[in-house]
């Protein structure tokens, strides 16, 4: 029978099935973090539990750490958290990349850049981001608490078997529109809940031209439109990026595992239970306005008028948000000034959304009154822009180069927005106070982010 | 008690400020902490004090996947959540933790709305086991899949109830691919 490509991931990982159950499903990567998983430890030794799979299991600190530093973290209940996480890992015996290490990063990216996640497999973590691996070609979907501490104990958990969904990405991305307009523009299309109850699989030419990068900024996004995971065919591309890193497999296992690997893309005649359409080539640089990440508009287009919406639910919402943000109908997007401009995140703080920054901002000045934060997504990313001098362009600018954190994603951190600062951010969600009570979030990719900080107005690079 | 509001995602159930807690208990504090500064908010208004239903607007419960936001309304007071549409990592969260999560057409929310705004006394009842909510001498069926259902009524833990297949993972376990991953 035909299958999809998450079909066959599910299928391969199915330790239990059951009828009026849902099938026990074997997890081959369990990513940890600070901030969801002391309560699943403590929750193990109540119940004299172990960790089952060390060796498939590993942290690093990200979520509640400063990027201004790497040693001292001031705020006590913080530096508890961190100092919970590393009590909690020597007492199982699971590898961390603490603060300091040349592997410590956004657990996101921390995964991908040592080639820990690859095609075919299952990954979860207590973090909604976790879609991100889908980009591989893997099952990779974010779990809460309960979950987090279920899989430390079993390394399974138990899943209803979800429907499925493509996306269709067909033409080509017009030069100088990204990965992540493309995913911005597709939620504004279909909304926040589209997604729900699905796995989704991003297919077509505009896809496959996508670096790795590209399309883990397009995984990564998978939940902001409500799907459980988001996953990508593994091809060329993918098997280029992976060979050699230090977890991916070497010599007569790497081409057992190709083998596995190609035997993975879906199934011609394999059936989606529904398909959503896009067209690369029409799309243009975007930028949200709202308070969601579907509340979105092409950077050409203005502020929308919330009485335009077509049902009552998406008025309110949109009065609401166009309130929060404190904007006009009709104000032309390109017209509105931010204070804070942040680069970074699991969604954008890769080598290659920092390339594509400095290559705008170069030669160029941060305009007067905007801050512009660096944030690298984790210490090897940081390194390895450090070697080929993009901190000395962005300093050069006037940006601050700052060490490896979630940092200004989600405040949490001491990277935050103060109450009325608007933000061009290339993280992931612009709900109210996401980066910090009273800030104001718009959405944006790494090249409209560089050219709004210089600009100091919403902006894309060929308006420098 | 009545949120009218859709899209209510988890940074507005609680912000992530609160969640540098270690421990699993009093997550109250941080419940909608961002609105609840204002004195009309709901959760502000006596009238509805110790209602242990909420109900909201579609698209509750989206974006991060922090537990926090089931146990700040555990905490609270809240057993159930009625909405049209969750989040998907919420909902199975909430189940995993003992908040009913019932989703209901929005018309059935929007009745509800009205009701207990014109009457905040009215007692709202929520029916595992019938699958069924009942307002005033109306009633809608919801559905929550058996399997969920008989979890909840019986108040099961998740791990004991896998490890009752732990031959089964064994045996997975011996036939997984050598050049799977290993990190340490």
């Amino acid at each position: 029978m035909s299958r999809t490509l998450a079909q066959k991931v599910w299928d391969t990982h199915v330790v239990h099935r059951a009828n009026g159950e849902p099938d026990l499903l074997y997890i081959d990567l369990h990513l940890l973090h600070e901030v969801t998983s002391p309560q699943a430890f403590d929750g193990l030794r109540m119940a004299g539990r172990k960790v089952r799979r060390p060796d498939l299991t590993i942290a690093t600190e990200d979520h509640n750490t400063p990027t201004d530093n790497l040693l001292t973290i001031s705020d006590p209940t913080s530096r508890t958290q961190i100092e919970t996480l590393r009590r909690n890992c020597a007492e199982f015996g699971i590898r961390l990349h603490p603060l300091g290490d040349p592997e410590q990063g956004v657990v996101h990216v921390m995964g991908p850049q040592q080639g820990l996640t690859q095609p075919g497999m299952t990954i979860v973590c207590g973090d909604s981001h976790t879609s991100t691996h889908g980009a591989f070609g893997g099952l990779a979907f974010g779990i809460g608490t309960s979950e987090v501490e279920h899989v430390l104990a079993t390394q399974t958990l138990p899943q209803t078997t979800p429907k499925q969904l493509a996306v269709n990405v067909t033409g080509e991305l017009p030069a100088g529109v990204t990965a992540k307009d493309l995913i911005l523009a597709l939620i504004s299309k279909v909304g926040t809940g589209a997604g729900r109850g699905h796995v989704v699989e991003y297919r077509g030419s505009a896809i496959e031209k996508l670096s790795m990068e590209g399309r883990m900024t397009v995984s990564n996004m998978s939940i902001e439109w409500g799907a459980k995971a988001g996953l990508i065919a593994p091809d060329d591309t993918t098997y280029a990026w992976l060979e050699g890193r230090a977890f991916a497999p070497r010599g007569k296992s790497w081409e057992s595992a190709l083998d596995h690997w190609r035997s993975l893309p879906t199934d011609p005649g394999a059936v989606f239970d529904s398909q959503v359409e896009l067209d690369a080539s029409s799309l243009t640089p975007f930028v949200t306005w709202g308070t969601n990440p579907g509340q979105g508009a092409p950077l050409s287009a203005s502020v929308p008028d919330p009485e335009s919406f077509s049902t009552e639910a998406e008025r309110t919402a949109a009065r609401r948000a166009v309130e929060y943000m404190a904007l006009s109908p009709g104000t032309p997007l390109r017209d509105v000034a931010v204070d804070v401009v942040f680069v970074g995140s699991c969604t954008n703080g890769r080598l290659e959304d920092l390339r594509l920054a400095a290559d705008v901002i170069r030669g160029h000045k941060v305009a007067d009154g905007v801050r512009m934060m660096i944030v690298p997504g984790s210490a090897a990313v940081r390194a390895q822009a450090e070697a080929e001098g993009l901190h000395e362009v962005f300093t050069a600018a006037g940006a601050e180069w700052r060490f490896a954190g979630c940092s200004m994603c989600l405040g949490m951190n001491p990277d935050t927005l103060k109450p009325g600062q608007r933000s061009a951010s290339t993280s992931n969600r612009n709900f109210e106070g996401r980066q910090g009570k009273g800030g104001r979030t718009h959405l944006v990719s790494p090249a409209v982010a560089a050219a709004t900080a210089v600009v100091g107005r919403l902006a894309a690079p060929a308006d420098l | 008690m009545p949120l009218r509001r859709s899209n209510v995602d988890t940074d507005q159930i609680i912000p992530a400020v609160y969640l540098k807690r270690v421990t699993r208990t009093g997550f109250e504090d941080g419940l909608f902490a961002a609105w609840r500064e204002d004195p009309g908010f709901v959760l502000n208004r006596p009238a509805y004090a110790g209602a242990s239903i909420l109900v909201a607007g579609e698209e509750f419960g989206t974006g991060s996947s922090r537990e926090h936001a089931v146990w700040a309304l555990s905490d609270y007071g809240f057993r159930v959540v009625i909405a049209p549409r969750f989040g998907d990592i919420f909902r199975g969260n909430s189940l995993k933790q003992g908040l009913l999560t019932v989703e209901l057409p929005q018309a059935a929310v929007e009745t509800l709305w009205d009701t207990v705004e014109q009457s905040p006394t009215t007692t709202v009842e929520v029916d595992l086991a019938a699958r069924e909510v009942r307002c005033a001498d109306r009633s809608w069926a919801f559905s929550l899949d058996d399997f969920s259902r008989w979890r909840l009524m019986e108040g099961l833990d998740d791990i004991g109830l896998t490890l009752r297949h732990e031959d089964a993972i064994t045996a997975f376990e011996a036939q997984r691919p050598s050049y799977g991953v290993v990190v340490s």
